[in-house]
Parts: structure tokens; C-alpha cells; sequence
């Protein structure tokens, strides 16, 4: 059995594989607990599709992808609050008209320069986890430790912003540069998780263990810390299954996070969907659901 | 105690986009006194606080306190936002909650001092919530929910506090244990304004009463603003409102 485990660790490439996957797990999970309790999960998924120009950009002309994808993710916000700010369209839909045209300008991009260099689009989009470098780790481990000081410096005014933006505001706490430092750490965190899960998948990092957590402990902090462990697990899990198994790798950590999420949505003791119905009348609460539905349609 | 200064509006005038919210607003705020804020929807009630406070920008006019622009001393300032700003699904106790009034006062990259813990410890008795201290936030009833925001403010030892529409939604209670405390800080000479739209028997708590609608309509001591002629100045014709006199003859 410890053989089996330990085999796949006699690989460079695995090691430094599973470091990069358990590093951005835990980034991601912290990160995506403000993503979460500010119901900003959308601008998520708005900045990991923006950046894609950027690493091409940075591509071509030679510069570190990371900081060329950095600096397409926040110029995509700046447009999406622009936007908000300066006509009546709705948060929403200025991200979608945002982030599809960054988008659409990354992929033709990419398939242009294709041609001429070695470059894959598929390990943008998917991630490319078994192929990073001792670079791509250094790098990684950078930016999680930003990260991970930023959010342990400034929790208790993180936590005071997102819970209360007024009244952060009012006694005078400097609420634009909270907002920009929040966007620079979701911004970072995406940029470290390219490699190993792609634009497309990111999202997927980013919410899913804080909201598992969510459903299972009371304070912000817990929530960080539980969707950690959660993280870290479906990382591990996800690396071996795809080698064992030969899945990719990114979306096999993606479906263990996503099953982990559901047995805690079935089963949290204070929120799930079997220990705990909505009403006292006996009935599982899955069955009134299903009924519900068909109720509803049949009139 | 510096808590003796008094707010001075003069000529406030604040716009969203081009629309005219509030017009030509000057008046003084009093130490010592609980002061209401009254008037119909779309007064600019809660604009007015929110202008007062810098949260939203001030086309003409000054704010100033105690001499200076009020906006330079928000560390003197405990806010409680209205009930619909709140998520109250966030993941956050009640004891998480009354420490925020605590942040400005302990300052960057510091934790929370004894001294800190010690006066939430003490706000949350005075608004009988001590007993709930790890419960979250989502768990408590509206007027559980209210009196931690008191807890909030009072933890964060300021001069001056404003409040959103604290009654609504909460039982007797918490309004008894509201207008007491609010009592207390103004008998320490605390300005303490609050928006209410309420004009039914707990008028008679507030000592000043401002009567807004877009424009000032009255400002001073409750029995001069509660004049017939201002509040249908207020509120157009349909308005019934508590009176003192009839409760007096009643008793």
C-alpha cells in the first residue's frame, strides 16, 4: 500500500506537480472564501477567461506569463467597472460582455502564434500541471506566500469590509484600496492556477472548497481553514487518481472537490439535505423537492 | 471627555447623477441629545447620514465638527447601516461582529488587545447579548440582530453614532433596550442621530427631531417640530401621528 503511494513521488515531475496542486489548493480556497461571501463568484470566473490575451502578449514578447496574465486580469476589471460605473448595465452582464471578449481575444491569440512557436492552447485552457518547471514552482510558491501574507495581515479588516462595506467606510476604514487588494490577491491566485487547472477550470478551485466548508462551519476564518484541508485532499487524491488511472489531471482534482461538495451538501449536520429538512413533517426533504417539481408542472 | 461638540450642516446639497436628492440643508446636530431623523420614503433620510459621513459624494455644502470636516474624524464615528445592507448569511458570530467596532481603534497588522476584549465583553452585556456571543449572526432574531450593531458602535467608544432604521423588524425589547442606551450616550454628551420613520408613541423618546423631505422642513425640539402645518409639509395631506396631548388627556 505505501509502496503504491510512494511510487509515484519517484518522479521529479510528480513531486513537483503535487506541490504546485496542494499550493494553489490552498490559495484558492482562501481566496475563494471572499470570492463566496461576497457573491462575487461570477468576477471569478470574469478574470481567469481575461487573462488569456495577456499570457499570449507576454508570450510573444518574451515576459513572464504570469505578470502578463496579472496585468490582462486587471485591466479586465477596470473595463468591467467602467462599465457599472459610467452607463446602467448591471454588474453582471458587464462582466460576461468583458470577459467572452477577452476571451475570444486570448484563443486568437493563441491560435495565431500557434503556428510559429510550440505553444498548446489546450494547456491554457486545461492546464498543463505534469509539465511544470522548477521555475513554475518557484514562481508558484511566490505568490502563495503574498497571498497567504496579505489575507493573515489584513484579516480583520478584510473581514470587517466584506461583512460591512459602510460601515467599514464610515469609521473611515480605506475601502477603494481594501477592494484593490482584494482584486490583486483574486488576481494572483487565478494567475498561480493557470498551470495547473486552466482558465476554464479555475472557478471550480476557487469556490468549491470554501463553499463546501461553508456548509459546515460558522466563521470566516473556519471556512478558510476547512476548505484548506478540503483543497489539499482533492489535490492529492486528483494527482494520484490521474496517475493511477491516466485521467488529466486538472479535472480530476475538480471532480474530487465536486464530489466532496456534495456529500457535504447530503450531509452537513446544521444544512445538509438528509439530516436536516426543512420542515418537521417527517418527509425527506429530497422526495418534497421532487415533488415540488412535479407538481409545479402538471399545473 | 471631547464629547461636547456639536455637527454643523451648512448648505448640504446632494445629487445622484443629476437627480436632486437632498437641497440646501443646514442645521446643528446637539451633544446630549437623542435626535431623530424624520420624513416620507425618498426623504434622503439615509442620504443625509450617508452625505454627512463621506460615503457618497456632496455636490455643495460643509459637515464640519468641532471645527473640522467631519469626514477627518471617523475614528469618532460609529455607524449602524440599515437591516438590507446586511448579508446575514455571512459566516460571522456574534462575537466577530461586535470586534469590528474594535478595527480602526487597534489600527493595521495588530491583534485584538485585552483592553479590546474586554470592552466587547462589556458591550455585549449592555445590550443583554452576552449569552449569545458565539452564536452566528444568521441564528438570531431581528432584534437580537440590532442590538449586537449597538454592541457594535458601543464598543467602539465614539462620540458620535449614527443609526439607519434601527427599529425595524426588532419586538419591545430590544426597542426599550435601544432607547435606554441611547439615553445613557446622550446624557454622556454623545451626539446620537437616528433615522426613523416611525411616527407612532416612541416619537416621544427622541429629544430633537429634523424633518426632512429633500429639502429641511423643520429642525429642534420635538414639541416645536411636531406642528400640524410641518408635518404636512412633510408628508403631503394623509398623515396621523402620536400626539402628546391627546395621550396626556387620555391618562
Amino acid at each position: 500500500m505505501l509502496e503504491t503511494l510512494l511510487e509515484p513521488l519517484q518522479y521529479s515531475f510528480m513531486q513537483r506537480s503535487l506541490i504546485v496542486a496542494i499550493v494553489v489548493g490552498i490559495i484558492c480556497a482562501v481566496v475563494g472564501s471572499y470570492l463566496m461571501v461576497q457573491r462575487l463568484a461570477l468576477l471569478g470566473d470574469a478574470i481567469s477567461h481575461s487573462v488569456l490575451p495577456g499570457l499570449a502578449i507576454a508570450y510573444l514578447m518574451g515576459a513572464n506569463i504570469f505578470v502578463g496574465a496579472f496585468v490582462a486580469g486587471i485591466i479586465s476589471t477596470i473595463f468591467i467597472n467602467l462599465i457599472r460605473t459610467r452607463s446602467n448595465i448591471k454588474e453582471d452582464t458587464a462582466m460576461g460582455i468583458v470577459f467572452s471578449a477577452f476571451f475570444a481575444l486570448g484563443i486568437t491569440l493563441i491560435t495565431t502564434i500557434q503556428k510559429d512557436t510550440k505553444i498548446d492552447l489546450n494547456h491554457f485552457l486545461f492546464g498543463n500541471i505534469l509539465g511544470v518547471t522548477a521555475a513554475d514552482v518557484r514562481d508558484t510558491l511566490i505568490i502563495a506566500f503574498i497571498v497567504i501574507s496579505v489575507v493573515v495581515l489584513l484579516y480583520k479588516e478584510l473581514l470587517f469590509y466584506t461583512f460591512d462595506k459602510l460601515g467599514a467606510q464610515a469609521v473611515g476604514l480605506p475601502v477603494n484600496l481594501l477592494d484593490l487588494g482584494l482584486m490583486m490577491l483574486i488576481g494572483l491566485t487565478i494567475v498561480a492556477s493557470l498551470k495547473a487547472v486552466g482558465v476554464i477550470l479555475v472557478l471550480s478551485l476557487l469556490i468549491t472548497p470554501a463553499a463546501t466548508a461553508y456548509l459546515l462551519v460558522e466563521r470566516l476564518h473556519q471556512v478558510m481553514f476547512l476548505g484548506v484541508a478540503i483543497a489539499v485532499t482533492a489535490s492529492i487524491a486528483g494527482m494520484y487518481l490521474s496517475y493511477f488511472y491516466n485521467l488529466p489531471s486538472g479535472p480530476a482534482i475538480v471532480l474530487v472537490t465536486s464530489g466532496i461538495f456534495i456529500l457535504a451538501f447530503l450531509f452537513s449536520p446544521g444544512q445538509g439535505v438528509f439530516t436536516h429538512p426543512p420542515s418537521n413533517s417527517g418527509q425527506i426533504a429530497i422526495l418534497k423537492e421532487l415533488k415540488g417539481l412535479i407538481l409545479a408542472n402538471r399545473r | 471627555m471631547n464629547g461636547t461638540a456639536a455637527i454643523a450642516i451648512n448648505n448640504l446639497g446632494v445629487y445622484y447623477r443629476t437627480v436632486e436628492a437632498l437641497h440646501n440643508i443646514s442645521l446643528e446636530v446637539l451633544p446630549g441629545k437623542v435626535t431623530g431623523v424624520f420624513g416620507p420614503n425618498g426623504a434622503g433620510k439615509s442620504t443625509l447620514v450617508k452625505a454627512m459621513l463621506g460615503l457618497i459624494p456632496v455636490r455643495v455644502g460643509t459637515v464640519l465638527y468641532d471645527g473640522q470636516p467631519l469626514q477627518n474624524c471617523l475614528e469618532k464615528v460609529a455607524y449602524v447601516p440599515q437591516r438590507s445592507q446586511i448579508d446575514w448569511t455571512y459566516p460571522v458570530t456574534v462575537w466577530d461582529v461586535v470586534m469590528m467596532g474594535r478595527v480602526r481603534k487597534t489600527g493595521w497588522f495588530r491583534r485584538f488587545s485585552t483592553v479590546s476584549h474586554r470592552q466587547g465583553m462589556e458591550a455585549l452585556a449592555k445590550v443583554q447579548m452576552e449569552a449569545y456571543k458565539n452564536r452566528p449572526i444568521g441564528q438570531l432574531s431581528g432584534g437580537q440582530q440590532q442590538r449586537v450593531f449597538l454592541a457594535r458602535s458601543l464598543a467602539q467608544e465614539a462620540d458620535i453614532f449614527f443609526f439607519d432604521e434601527p427599529f425595524v423588524g426588532v419586538d419591545q425589547k430590544t426597542e426599550n433596550i435601544i432607547f435606554n442606551i441611547f439615553h445613557e450616550l446622550a446624557d454622556l454628551g454623545k451626539i446620537i442621530l437616528v433615522i426613523n420613520h416611525d411616527l407612532g408613541e416612541s416619537i416621544t423618546n427622541f429629544d430633537e427631531l429634523i424633518l426632512l423631505n429633500k429639502e429641511l422642513v423643520a429642525v429642534g425640539d420635538r414639541k416645536e417640530v411636531l406642528q400640524e402645518e410641518n408635518l404636512y409639509r412633510a408628508y403631503g395631506s394623509k398623515v396621523t401621528f402620536f400626539s402628546e396631548m391627546s395621550s396626556h388627556l387620555a391618562a
